[in-house]
C-alpha cells in the first residue's frame, strides 16, 4: 500500500496549504466572492441557477410547441403579443414550431441536464465528499462555468436574428445543419449554435478534467475509492464519459463548420437545391457525422443518468435507513455502463443503410447494456425492502426516479433490437422512451439532489409540503403526457411534425394531442411550485438548527451549519468506513468519521461525529 | 384567458398558504410528529398511485390500442415478424414492468418510517447478485437471436422476382421512377437536375461535352410518378435517393423503414400484403389511405412530405403502367410517336387522386418556399 500512502501524505500536504489559504480568503469583495469565485461551492450554485433559469425556457419552449401540436386549429391572439413574427394569426409558425423543438432539445440535454445537473452536484459534492478543501484547480473551475455562461449568452442571442435559431433538430445533421439555403434556421441560427455547443464542450471538458484529478488525488485519509458515495462516484464516472467523448463531437463541429464556409466537402455529395441549383460539392457522406455525433450522442444520455443515478442511490439509502444493497455491484454495473456506453452508438443509425453486420453488433452491445442497468433497478428495490423508510421530498423524487427509469429503460429493448426499431425509429415511442428514461428521470434525480443537499448549500430548508405536492403532481404529469405516445409510436406516428392533421394515417390522435398539452401545461405550471419553493427558501427558508438533518453518514454534514471557503474549518476529518453504515448493530447510523471497532459506543460516536462543543443530535441507539 | 390566469394565481396562493400553515403547524406541534404525519401521508399516496397507475394503463390501452395500427397488423409479409417481435417484447417486458413497480410502491406503502422500528442490515447477498444478472442476460441473448434473424432478412438482398421502384426525396416531397418496358433504370446525375424543363430527376437525356457525359436510351423509357403504385403479394425493391438533405422513406403500415441521403443510395424491400380496397374493407375506414411519410427531420416542410401508396393487384397494375408516358416525351414532346396520333393518354384510375396530392404538394412547397 506504498501507493496510498504516497496519495495521502500528498493530500496532507495540500490540505496544510488548504488551510493556509482559508486564512487569505476572508478579503474577498463581492465579486471574487459571489461571482468571479473560485470557490466549488459557489460555482457549483452557479451551474445551479443557470440551469434552472434554462430549464425555465426549456419547458416553456415546450409549452408553446404542445400547443401547436394539441390545438392545430386554434388561434392564440395573445401568442402574437410574447413572440412577435414567431406567431401568425395566433398560429406558431412551422419555422419557429422547429426552431422552439431543436433548442428545447438543446438547452434540455446540454445546458439544464448536463450543465445544470451534473454541473451543479460534481462541483458541489465531490469536494465535500471525498474530504477536499476544493478542487483540483479551482480556476479552472471557475472558467468551465463561465464558458458554459457565455455559451448560454450566445444560444440565447440566436433568438433575437433575424433568420431565427437553428431549427434542424437537436441533433444536426448536415446536410440541412450544413446549407443555409435549405433552410433559414442554418445559416446565422446555425452558426450561433455551433459557437455556444463548442464553448459548452469547452467548458466540460474543463469541468471533467477537474472533477476526475480531484477525485484520483485529493481524497482524504481513509477515503478509499470504495468508501466513496455513490453520488460521488456518479458524477466521477460521468466525468470520465465526457471527456473521452466531447472530443469528438467537437471534431465533428469544427468539419461542419469547414463545409459550411470554407467549401470542403466532409458531409455534402450530390446536392440540389430547389430554387438554387446543383451544388459544387462531391464525395462526402452525410453518415460521417452522425457517427462523430453519436460517438458523443450516446455516452451523453449516460453523462446525463449517472449523476441522478448515484444522487438517487445516496438519498434511498440516507432516508431508507438501510445501507444501499450491494454497493460493489451498484459501482461495477456503473462502470460496465461507462466501457458499453462507447460501443452502441450506431443504435441511432440501425436505418441509414448501415452494413447489417456492423448493426448486428450494435443490436448486440444495446442489448447488454439494459443489463447493469437492470441491476441496479432491483439493487435499489432491494435497498427500500425492509427499510424504514423516511418520505423527505428527497426520497419521493427518489422512488420516482426509479418508476420512470424502469419505465422508459423497458422500452429501450424495443428499439435496441434493429428489427423492431425500423418500425419505430423516429416516432413518438422515441419520444415517450428518451424522455421517461433520461429526461424526466433525469430531472427527478436534479430534484431529488435539490431537495436533499438545499441545507447544506444555502443552511436554510426548503418548504416541505411544496416539495410533496410538487413531486406528486411531476409524477402523475410525466407519466399522463409521456405514457399515451407510446401507442402514437406503435402507429408510426413520425415526431417532428408541425401538424398532423392532413394525414390519413395519423389523424385519429388529434384528441390525444389535445389532452397531452393540457398534462403539459398543468405539470410546467407546478414547476412552479419548486421555483418559488427554491428562491424563497434560500433568503426565507426555515433555518437550519443542525449540522446533519437527515442523520447522514457521508463526510459533507461533518462541515459547519455554514460552510466557508475551504469547507472543514479545522483538519478535514479521517475517515474509517464506507458512507453506507445504516441501521448496524443498533445504531441508526455511523459516519463515515467514526473508527471501526468503536461503533458499540455511543458516546465516542456522538463526540467524533459532531465535533466539540456543537449543537448536535447524537446517533440514536435502539 | 383572463379567467385561467386568475383560476391558475388562486390555486398557486392557496396552495402556498396551506404549505407556510403547514410550516407553522409543524413548529407547534413539534417538527418529529408533524413528520410523521405526513410521512404516512405520502406512504398512502404511494399504494393510491400504484392502484390508480394501473387502472390508468388499462384503462389507456382500451382506448388507444384500436387506434394503433397493432389491430389489423402489418400490411407487408416482412413487416409480420416486426409485429410478431413486438408482442414478445412487450410480454417480456411487460413482466418486468408490472412485477418492478408493483415491489417498488409496494415496498415503499410497507416499509414506511415507524418510530420503533429499526431497518434490516442488509449490504449484499451474492446469489441474488448473480441471478439478476444473469437472467436478463440469458432473456435479452434470446431476443437478439431472434430480433437478428428479421434484421438480416430485411437488411438481405431483395427476392429475384422483386420489382424495382426509385425514391427521391427532395425538400418537400417524393418522386418515384419506374424503369419502363426496357425494365432498365437510365443513368442520372445531380448536376442534370432541371424541373423547369421536366428533368426532375437529372436524367441523362442529351449528351453533355461540358459533364463529359453521353445520353443513356435506357432513360428514355423511365417513368416518373408522384403516387407510388405497388403490387400485391409482389416484392417490392425501393432504392432510394435524396437531392437536398436527409429524408426518411417511413412506411408506418408496411413496418419499413430507410433513411434517403444525398450521394449514398440506400434500398429496402418488402411484399405488400393487401390492396388498398382490401384494406379499406379490413379496417371498415372508407378513406383508408397508405401514406410515405418522411422520418427524418429535412426543414420547415417536413411534416407535409407525404405520398400516397396504391396498393393494386396485377391487372390493375399493368393497365395504369400502360397510360403513363415516359417522362423523356414530357421533355421532348416533337420525339413522342404517340403525340403525332392522339393526344396524351392521362391516367384515369389514379388521375383525382395523385393531382389533387400534387396541387396540395406544389401548394405547400409555394407555401414552405414564401416561409423562407
Amino acid at each position: 500500500m506504498n501507493n496510498e500512502a504516497v496519495i495521502q501524505t500528498g493530500a496532507a500536504t495540500l490540505h496544510v496549504a488548504g488551510d493556509h489559504g482559508e486564512a487569505h480568503h476572508h478579503k474577498q469583495s463581492f465579486i471574487t466572492k459571489y461571482i468571479f469565485s473560485q470557490d466549488h461551492k459557489t460555482i457549483g450554485k452557479q451551474f445551479l441557477i443557470t440551469g434552472i433559469i434554462w430549464a425555465c425556457i426549456g419547458g416553456f419552449m415546450s409549452v408553446l410547441f404542445r400547443l401547436q401540436l394539441g390545438f392545430p386549429d386554434t388561434s392564440f391572439p395573445w401568442l402574437s403579443t410574447v413572440i412577435g413574427h414567431w406567431a401568425k394569426d395566433g398560429h406558431i409558425t412551422p419555422e419557429a414550431f422547429y426552431s422552439l423543438t431543436t433548442i428545447h432539445g438543446t438547452v434540455m440535454i446540454f445546458f439544464v441536464l448536463t450543465g445544470g445537473l451534473s454541473g451543479t452536484f460534481a462541483n458541489f459534492l465531490i469536494p465535500l465528499q471525498v474530504g477536499a478543501r476544493d478542487m483540483a484547480s479551482p480556476l479552472m473551475n471557475m472558467l468551465s462555468y463561465w464558458f458554459f455562461f457565455t455559451a448560454s449568452v450566445i444560444m440565447l442571442s440566436s433568438f433575437f436574428i433575424q433568420t431565427g435559431p437553428f431549427a434542424g433538430g437537436w441533433t444536426a445533421y448536415p446536410p440541412l445543419s450544413a446549407l443555409g439555403d435549405a433552410s433559414p434556421g442554418s445559416q446565422t441560427g446555425m452558426d450561433l449554435w455551433l459557437a455556444s455547443l463548442i464553448l459548452f464542450v469547452v467548458s466540460q471538458l474543463l469541468a471533467g478534467l477537474n472533477y476526475i484529478s480531484t477525485v484520483l488525488n485529493m481524497r482524504t485519509k481513509g477515503m478509499s475509492m470504495m468508501r466513496m458515495p455513490l453520488s460521488t462516484w456518479g458524477v466521477f464516472l460521468q466525468a470520465i464519459l465526457g471527456v473521452l467523448s466531447f472530443p469528438v463531437l467537437f471534431s465533428g463541429f469544427i468539419l461542419l463548420i469547414f463545409d459550411r464556409h470554407f467549401g470542403t466537402s466532409f458531409y455534402l455529395s450530390d446536392i440540389y437545391i430547389n430554387g438554387v441549383g446543383a451544388l459544387p460539392h462531391e464525395g462526402g457522406n452525410a453518415i460521417l457525422y452522425q457517427h462523430l455525433f453519436w460517438f458523443l450522442g450516446h455516452p451523453e444520455v449516460y453523462i446525463v443518468i449517472l449523476p441522478a443515478m448515484g444522487i438517487v442511490s445516496e438519498v434511498m439509502s440516507t432516508n431508507g435507513r438501510k445501507p444501499i444493497f450491494g454497493y460493489s455491484a451498484m459501482v461495477m454495473s456503473m462502470f460496465a455502463i461507462v466501457a458499453l456506453a462507447f460501443l452502441v452508438w450506431a443504435h441511432h443509425m440501425f436505418v441509414t443503410g448501415m452494413n447489417p453486420f456492423l448493426g448486428s453488433i450494435f443490436v448486440l452491445l444495446t442489448l447488454l447494456i439494459a443489463v447493469p442497468s437492470a441491476i441496479k433497478v432491483f439493487n435499489w428495490l432491494t435497498t427500500l425492502w425492509k427499510g424504514n423508510l423516511r418520505f423527505t421530498p428527497a426520497m419521493l423524487f427518489a422512488i420516482g426516479f426509479v418508476s420512470v427509469f424502469i419505465s422508459g429503460g423497458l422500452t429501450g429493448i424495443y428499439m435496441g433490437n434493429s428489427a423492431i426499431d425500423i418500425h419505430i425509429h423516429d416516432t413518438y415511442f422515441i419520444i415517450a422512451h428518451f424522455h421517461l428514461v433520461m429526461g424526466v428521470a433525469a430531472f427527478f434525480g436534479m430534484f431529488c439532489g435539490v431537495y436533499h443537499w438545499f441545507p447544506k448549500m444555502y443552511s436554510r430548508h426548503m418548504n416541505n409540503t411544496l416539495g410533496y405536492i410538487h413531486f406528486w403532481i411531476t409524477l402523475i404529469g410525466a407519466y399522463l403526457i409521456f405514457w399515451p405516445m407510446h401507442y402514437e409510436g406503435m402507429a408510426g406516428m413520425p415526431r417532428r411534425y408541425y401538424d398532423y392533421s392532413t394525414w390519413e394515417s395519423f389523424k385519429q390522435f388529434a384528441e390525444l394531442n389535445k389532452f397531452i398539452s393540457i398534462c403539459v401545461i398543468i405539470t410546467f405550471a407546478a414547476q412552479f411550485l419548486f421555483l418559488f419553493n427554491f428562491f424563497h427558501s434560500i433568503f426565507k427558508g426555515r433555518k437550519l438548527t443542525v449540522k446533519n438533518p437527515w442523520k447522514s453518514n457521508a463526510l459533507e454534514w461533518t462541515t459547519p451549519i455554514h460552510v466557508g471557503h475551504g469547507n472543514w474549518p479545522g483538519e478535514i476529518p479521517e475517515v474509517h468506513r464506507w458512507p453506507y453504515d445504516y441501521s448496524k448493530d443498533g445504531h441508526d447510523f455511523i459516519p463515515q468519521t467514526v473508527p471501526v471497532g468503536e461503533e458499540d459506543n455511543p458516546v465516542y460516536t456522538a463526540a467524533a461525529f459532531t465535533g466539540v462543543g456543537v449543537e448536535e443530535d447524537a446517533p440514536a441507539k435502539a | 384567458m383572463f379567467f385561467t390566469v386568475a383560476a391558475f394565481l388562486l390555486i398557486v396562493i392557496v396552495i402556498f398558504q396551506i404549505a407556510k400553515a403547514s410550516e407553522y403547524v409543524s413548529v407547534l406541534k413539534g417538527e418529529e410528529q408533524s413528520f410523521q404525519q405526513s410521512n404516512k401521508v405520502n406512504g398512502a399516496l404511494m399504494i393510491v398511485f400504484l392502484i390508480l397507475g394501473l387502472i390508468g394503463v388499462y384503462w389507456c390501452n382500451k382506448l388507444l390500442y384500436p387506434k394503433s395500427t397493432l389491430v389489423e397488423g402489418s400490411a407487408s409479409i416482412e413487416g409480420e415478424q416486426v409485429d410478431h417481435l413486438f408482442w414478445i417484447t412487450l410480454i417480456l417486458t411487460g413482466i418486468v414492468f408490472f412485477a418492478t413497480q408493483i415491489l417498488l410502491f409496494w415496498f415503499a406503502f410497507r416499509y414506511q418510517y415507524k418510530e420503533n422500528k429499526k431497518a434490516y442490515y442488509f449490504p449484499h447477498n451474492n446469489t441474488m447478485e448473480i441471478i439478476w444478472t444473469s437472467v436478463p442476460t440469458i432473456v435479452l441473448l434470446i431476443l437478439i437471436v431472434y430480433g437478428l434473424r428479421s434484421w438480416f432478412l430485411f437488411t438481405g438482398d431483395a427476392p429475384k422476382n422483386a420489382m424495382q421502384v426509385e425514391v427521391t426525396g427532395h425538400q418537400f416531397g417524393w418522386i418515384f421512377r419506374y424503369p419502363g418496358d426496357d425494365g432498365v433504370f437510365g443513368k442520372k446525375y445531380f448536376k442534370d437536375i432541371d424541373p423547369a424543363n421536366s428533368n426532375s430527376l437529372g436524367l441523362i437525356w442529351k449528351d453533355n461535352a461540358a459533364l463529359k457525359q453521353k445520353a443513356d436510351p435506357a432513360s428514355f423509357d423511365d417513368i416518373i410518378t408522384g403516387t407510388l403504385y405497388l403490387v400485391k403479394d409482389k416484392p417490392v425493391e425501393l432504392l432510394i435517393n435524396s437531392q437536398d438533405v436527409i429524408h426518411d422513406v417511413g412506411l408506418p403500415q408496411f413496418r419499413m423503414k430507410m433513411d434517403a441521403v444525398p450521394g449514398t443510395p440506400t434500398r429496402l424491400w418488402f411484399t405488400p400484403k393487401y390492396t388498398t380496397e382490401e384494406m379499406k374493407k379490413i379496417t371498415g375506414n372508407p378513406n383508408y389511405t397508405y401514406e410515405l411519410a418522411c422520418d427524418q427531420l429535412c426543414g420547415n416542410g417536413h411534416y407535409s412530405m407525404r405520398a400516397v401508396i396504391e396498393v393494386v393487384t396485377q391487372q390493375e397494375y399493368d393497365v395504369i403502367m400502360a397510360k403513363q408516358k415516359p417522362a423523356y416525351f414530357t421533355a421532348f414532346p416533337d420525339k413522342d410517336p404517340a403525340a403525332s396520333q392522339q393526344p396524351a393518354a392521362t391516367d384515369s384510375t389514379a388521375a383525382p387522386a395523385a393531382a389533387t396530392a400534387a396541387v396540395v404538394r406544389t401548394a405547400r412547397d409555394t407555401a414552405a418556399l414564401a416561409l423562407r
